[in-house]
């Protein structure tokens, strides 16, 4: 028995933005995997939900001139068995399948992951990765942003008032020739929460003795998922050795920022950015077909 | 023949049907929910409690506080009465407190139409406290002001016991030893049971009615009695199919306030269920505590005096109290001898930390996590075969414990520890990975066990069971012991049908428990009830056999008949005489002498005998990440004649999930400053999934035991009690690492491995 005190069931984008627009403090509820759980923690008391789960334009996956489109609606199981994303985005994949067990991932949706605004959200480092933007509709239309920006702070995400998540865009150029994995570290193998997880994309040249481009992102590596620019940017180009791994280990270290609490300390936290970066850049750059020399 | 056989669970259809009734399932409509204010603090005092708001609520039946309850203290361990007051059990908590002694203490109850209302009505009662410091560990608990008046320095008792008649200190004079000391330390850690502890209550004709998921009704009974200052007697209490309790349920929990709830507002049927987070931190723990071993050993691998001490953290209230440090403590001459001395002290301190309690194991698992890992370190400082140290000081067969004469009558703990080597390629592992580099090792480690059945004669052992003849040749079993998933009703059903002769279809087992219908039995703890419940089974069955084949003589006017088989009442040369049925028929109905045939019995008992068994691991760790991969585990048990190999493995199975989180993963962890728990729920709180958990080896050395009603012997703790030294020990084994300290996380781990330099 949970404290509501309405629920409203939108069937279109425009209903919802209506809804959201007019009332200001309800609570967006898709597949309920968190909201449910606030609810019962007394964390939304009087609530006002607005169900989206119902909403068709938001649901599927959809391939548009090689641009893939996955609607926020789109549940873990849908997008770990989806042969779009099988295909062309395996690693996004293997993300969604860390994450709790079946039956959360049978009722969670993606969209649910991003706008909750949690650093440790299984998918959002990978898709920081793919460089995914967001579509964002709104009272006055809709505007496309970098997940990277949509992230503001702990469970704080660029949305306003009326608006909500209506697309997640990862473009061809994104992902074309991009090899990635992502690595969940828990303490436990499901049901669990990441202690930190980390996600690598990296593309090779034709030779694939160098790295052409490479994007680290982390989850719990800071307040909220983040990606590692400056890294990238020193590993573009370089030549694949033991070297460059090493280097790009250590170089994480100044761009990720963990702390401290009950579940781990930030100097084991750093511990795990380095070792994780090299050890999931590994696997990334083996899956591209690369060989690491000695 | 039905011993011995995998005869399916008795309650497998009903329960994966989901057709079996638990308590909740059996609430009547209308029920009022009461639920439980805790307190926010650890230590201090309720000053003042303001219910003004609360009771404004709509819904809100009535709201109870500490200031309002009976002033009677009353004990709540599972433990049978005792008619001399120097055994009682300690009384230190009301049916709610204003004394506050641990972060989340009851002090005020709301009763209200359903659960939201009550729960928001829990949000809205102002508390004033007067606050003092959380005592936390044993250390500051010994220094701080007592928490209940009763125990300066917080000491609930401190005992000690002596082996040999001389001290460890006058061991040492004219013995040429080398000495090894280790400290070790064991978390704090919750059963988990499936069932969150619920139960309802009502009145009816002049009694108040609890039905409750617990695992000892009768006890429940006899508290509720005394906490609400009425004859037992007028108290009757239900257990239904449970779901699990692994000693948590062998406390007396929220009955008593139910019950008094419930009466206060005129009989009324009030429910009382626990969240998952009440049943983390409001139930009952397994007990940390910090284990010192010093031992002076010959140098051909003789224990020849040991010195340990023991410090037991109780948490706020006594619950099982001293008793569960002290079976761990008799643990340590019966596990291995000293040739001249053993010397145990050990200590149990009141804490501000939730209260801790019976575990499967009731303090074992400790206590042989520190012996063993104690004794791995000691067979790598001699450069000893650690498998040999293990079997020159072992206990025996033959082994009679010096201080409570608990025998071990059987003995197959070296076929045991032979079995399981040979599984594992014990030996030859052991040394290859005595030498490894590289982040990636590989480790085996090994641990033994001994472990007592019954409690006798520390405690009394009784049970009771009655059996009744059903018209139709069936039997009704009727037993006091409790069934709580580990399979007591399936084996007493195979039991009833070995000695009737009646066959097991024909024998419906009551698997609820009435205490105003179902004779006495303390409950189910320890691993007693197929030793001792197994015992009234088989003396009742014996009892119904007789006036079966009484009756039948009386029909066929001799005195043939002697036996009883595949229903069939037998002569001396087994030819059928006459079916069960029908003389079950005649005796309800004939004109003359109907006689309604029935049995019941007591079983007092007063024997015991020890199980024994190991665990042997192989892991593979990753040094740089800290996490540890189980690849192959076994454990081998000697607990007499197995009575169904299949409920017996679920047993182990479960057993052994257990010991490996102890050994890996679970650890209630609470903050130091205010003593709030920081991972009190099914996330926070690393109890394994079925990914966690590794495939599982087990084998059983049989050997009938003669004091067992069957041969049988304790199973149903025991495996859990080698698993966590054993993996400790394989650890060990990969990096020459001693780890002191359960659970192995992640973390704990890395440190070490990056202290000494190996990454």
């Amino acid at each position: 028995m949970y404290n509501i005190k309405k629920m409203y069931n939108a069937e279109t984008i425009s209903d919802a933005v209506k809804f959201l627009t007019d009332n200001e403090d309800a609570k967006i509820i898709a597949g309920g995997s968190d909201v449910l759980i606030e609810l019962r923690h007394g964390k939304l008391p009087n609530a006002t939900l607005l169900n989206i789960r119902d909403i068709k334009e938001m649901q599927g996956i959809e391939l548009i001139n090689e641009d893939i489109i996955i609607k926020p609606l789109s549940t873990f199981t849908e997008i770990a068995e989806n042969q779009i994303i099988q295909e062309r985005i395996p690693m996004l994949a293997e993300a969604v399948n860390t994450v709790g067990g079946p039956q959360v991932r049978n009722i969670g949706t993606i969209g649910g992951n991003i706008c909750n605004g949690i650093t440790s959200a299984d998918s959002a480092s990978t898709l920081f990765t793919l460089d995914a933007e967001l579509e964002i509709t709104g009272p006055d239309g809709t505007r496309n942003i970098h997940i990277k920006d949509f992230y503001i702070w702990v469970a704080e995400v660029d949305l306003k008032q009326g608006e909500l998540l209506t697309k997640i865009i990862i473009k061809k150029e994104s992902y074309e020739n991009y090899f990635g994995h992502y690595y969940k570290y828990a303490k436990r193998n499901a049901m669990d929460i990441a202690i930190q997880g980390c996600a690598v994309n990296c593309k090779l040249s034709d030779d694939k003795t160098k790295l052409e481009n490479v994007r680290i992102g982390f989850g719990v590596g800071g307040p909220i998922p983040l990606r590692c620019f400056e890294t990238e940017n020193k590993a573009k180009g370089k030549l694949i050795n033991n070297e460059l791994i090493d280097e790009i280990g250590k170089s994480v270290l100044e761009e990720v920022n963990p702390r401290t609490s009950w579940k781990a300390t930030k100097e084991f936290r750093l511990h795990l950015a380095q070792e994780l970066s090299k050890r999931v850049l590994r696997e990334a750059i083996e899956r591209a077909g690369g060989h690491i020399n000695d | 023949m039905t011993i011995g056989k995998n005869i399916p669970r008795v309650d497998a259809f009903d329960k994966v049907t989901g057709r079996a009734k638990y308590a909740d399932d059996l609430v009547p409509t209308g029920t009022l929910i009461a639920k439980v204010l805790h307190s926010t603090i650890a230590n201090g005092l309720v000053k003042k409690i303001d219910t003004s708001k609360a009771k404004q609520v709509p819904g809100v039946i009535e709201v109870f506080t500490c200031f309002d309850v009976p002033d009677i203290v009353f004990p709540t361990a599972g433990h049978p009465w005792s008619t001399n007051i120097a055994n009682h059990d300690i009384a230190d908590r009301k049916l709610l407190n204003t004394r506050v002694r641990y972060y989340g203490d009851d002090i005020a109850v709301v009763v209200a139409e359903n659960e939201l209302t009550a729960t928001e009505a829990l949000k809205l009662i102002e508390v004033e406290y007067e606050e003092y410091t959380p005592l936390l560990t044993i250390e500051d608990a010994m220094n701080g002001d007592a928490l209940h008046e009763e125990y300066p320095n917080n000491i609930l008792a401190s005992t000690k016991y002596n082996v040999g008649g001389v001290s460890f200190e006058e061991a040492l004079e004219n013995n040429d030893v080398k000495i090894f000391e280790d400290e070790f330390e064991v978390p704090t850690v919750q059963h988990c049971f499936m069932e969150n502890p619920n139960s309802y209550a009502y009145m009816e004709s002049g009694k108040i009615v609890v039905v409750t998921s617990t695992q000892i009704p009768h006890i429940v009974r006899r508290v509720i009695g005394q906490a609400l200052d009425i004859p037992w007697g007028q108290v009757r209490v239900i257990k239904p199919y449970i779901g699990g309790g692994f000693g948590a349920k062998q406390d007396v929990l929220y009955e008593p306030l139910n019950a008094w709830v419930s009466k206060m507002l005129g009989g009324k049927c009030v429910k009382l269920e626990l969240t998952r987070e009440e049943g983390f931190i409001n139930t009952r723990v397994r007990h940390a505590m910090k284990i010192h071993i010093k031992s002076a050993v010959s140098e051909n691998g003789r224990l020849i005096a040991r010195k340990v001490k023991m410090f037991s953290n109780q948490g706020g209230y006594a619950s099982h109290g001293h008793s569960v440090v002290a079976g761990a403590a008799h643990v340590v001459k019966q596990l291995y001898q000293d040739e001249v001395a053993t010397d145990v002290e050990f200590t149990t301190v009141f804490t501000n930390l939730p209260v801790a309690g019976a575990m499967r194991g009731y303090g074992v698992p400790q206590i042989t996590f520190a012996l063993e890992a104690h004794m791995e370190n000691v067979a790598k400082e001699m450069n000893f075969d650690n498998i040999e140290l293990r079997k020159i000081n072992m206990i025996k067969e033959g082994f009679v414990d010096p201080l409570n004469s608990i025998p071990s009558l059987t003995n197959e703990l070296d076929q045991c520890i032979e079995i399981g080597a040979k599984h594992l390629n014990f030996r030859e592992k052991h040394k290859k990975y005595s030498n490894q580099e590289g982040h990636i090792r590989k480790g085996v480690g090994c641990a033994i066990f001994s472990y007592k059945t019954g409690v006798y004669p520390i405690s009394l052992e009784t049970a009771s069971c009655r059996m009744i003849l059903n018209q139709d040749g069936s039997i009704q079993v009727q037993v006091g012991a409790t069934e709580i998933g580990q399979g007591a009703d399936t084996v007493f059903t195979q039991m009833a049908a070995e000695i009737t002769g009646i066959t097991y279809d024909k024998v419906y087992i009551m698997s609820a428990q009435d205490t105003d219908v179902t004779p006495y039995d303390s409950g189910a703890y320890a691993s007693r009830q197929t030793y001792v419940s197994g015992h009234a089974v088989k003396k009742c069955g014996l009892e119904l056999k007789q006036k079966i084949l009484d009756y039948a003589n009386y029909l066929k006017e001799s005195e043939i008949a002697v036996d009883i088989k595949e229903n069939h009442v037998l002569d001396k040369d087994g030819n059928k005489i006459i079916h069960v049925s029908e003389v079950a028929l005649e005796s309800f109905y004939h004109r003359e002498n109907s006689k309604h045939i029935a049995a019941e019995a007591t079983h007092h008992c007063d024997t015991n005998t020890i199980s024994h068994g190991t665990t042997f691991v192989e892991i593979e760790v990753d040094l740089k990440l800290g996490l540890v991969k189980i690849l192959d585990i076994i454990n081998v048990h000697d607990s007499g004649t197995i009575i169904n190999p299949k409920t017996a493995l679920g047993q182990v199975h479960g057993g052994m999930s257990m010991g490996i989180a102890y050994a890996l993963s679970e650890e209630l962890l609470f903050n130091p400053k205010t003593g709030e728990a920081y991972n009190g729920d099914l996330l926070g709180y690393k109890i394994p999934t079925s990914l966690d958990s590794p495939d599982i080896s087990c084998k059983f050395v049989e050997k009938y035991d003669p004091s067992g009603p069957f041969g049988n012997k304790a199973l149903g703790e025991p495996p859990t009690v080698p698993v966590a030294p054993a993996i400790r020990n394989a650890l060990f084994n990969a990096t020459g690492i001693k780890y002191n300290q359960i659970p192995l996380t992640p973390e704990r781990i890395f440190n070490k491995v990056k202290d000494k330099g190996l990454i």
